[in-house]
């Protein structure tokens, strides 16, 4: 991997890369960025270690096909996916069962917010958030997070992770989990329905209609 | 008049693409006359600010316990 060399001034985007690679504070937090991901998808730390390793060795290897940053995390991201699918698919029996409920479950999801003529319903219109700002350098807002992305639907959180997190494109999605560009903004739209909702209840007007709790 | 539940579709969309001309103004005439739907828009720039935030690790950052630690908390009293 030394003999970057001679063809170097003919791809600059590759030898980006391999700084990418070699940049100890971009690897460091491109690895963080990855175990946040495969913990939450697999619910397990070790696993989820272990096919973040996996990944990040696949891409040290390959380094020299990538185009940019971005691609490089969107390939490592891709990597990490099927190591993730693999896993799953091994649990696929109770995970496909858990996902029809769960189809089922988000249809009625809206109907649950929304009134008949798609108005939100009394009690579930969203309020003012007080200092939004200030949640994130606040330990126990992190905690209820984490708590809110468990909730929604395996399908729903990584999407959403995908798109968030990880900042990939509604094409780049679309591809790595195979649905359809409206299919993805439904599952957007509900998952941040329900994460705001429970972030709302559990964090920003927790102390609006109870002097709070003891 | 678009519905709450297609604006907060649209307000969804947004973080993926730009909207055009009609949906922009269809946007605009709701939140308008409709709090809820402009709290909502509010908070999607909010959970996106906050998404980025966690996944750059600002969690672990506020475990330390900087000055800005339990802010949160003070919007309990009022």
């Amino acid at each position: 991997m030394n003999e970057q060399t001679a063809d170097d001034a003919s791809s600059g985007a590759q030898s980006r890369d391999l700084e990418s690679l070699a940049d100890p504070v971009y690897l460091e937090e491109l690895r963080h960025q990855m175990q946040r991901f495969a913990t939450l998808q697999l619910g397990d730390p070790h696993l989820a270690e272990d096919a973040v390793q996996e990944a990040l060795v696949g891409a040290l290897k390959n380094a020299r096909s990538f185009g940019g940053r971005s691609a490089l995390k969107t390939w490592v991201f891709a990597i990490l996916k099927n190591k993730i699918a693999d896993v799953l698919r091994q649990r696929s029996r109770y995970v496909e069962a858990d996902s029809l409920l769960r189809a089922d479950a988000e249809e009625s999801d809206l109907d649950e917010l929304f009134n008949k003529r798609g108005h939100w319903r009394a009690e579930e219109r969203p309020a003012k958030w007080a200092d939004p700002e200030a949640a994130v350098d606040d330990r126990e807002f992190w905690r209820i997070f984490e708590a809110c992305l468990d909730h929604l639907p395996g399908r729903q959180a990584r999407v959403f992770m995908m798109r968030e997190f990880i900042e990939l494109e509604s094409h780049e999605i679309c591809a790595a989990v195979e649905i359809t560009v409206s299919n993805l903004n439904v599952t957007l739209h509900r998952a941040r329905l329900r994460l705001r909702e429970c972030l709302e209840n559990n964090w920003f007007a927790r102390g609006q209609d109870r002097g709070g709790e003891a | 008049m678009k519905s709450c539940r297609e604006v907060t579709r649209l307000l969804s969309e947004a973080q993926e693409r730009q909207l055009d001309g009609g949906e922009r103004l269809a946007l605009r005439l709701h939140l308008m006359i409709c709090g809820a739907c402009r709290n909502f828009s509010h908070q999607m720039t909010s959970l996106r600010h906050i998404a980025r935030a966690y996944a750059r690790g600002a969690k672990d950052e506020g475990a330390g316990g900087p000055p800005g630690k339990g802010r949160g908390k003070d919007t309990d009293r009022q």
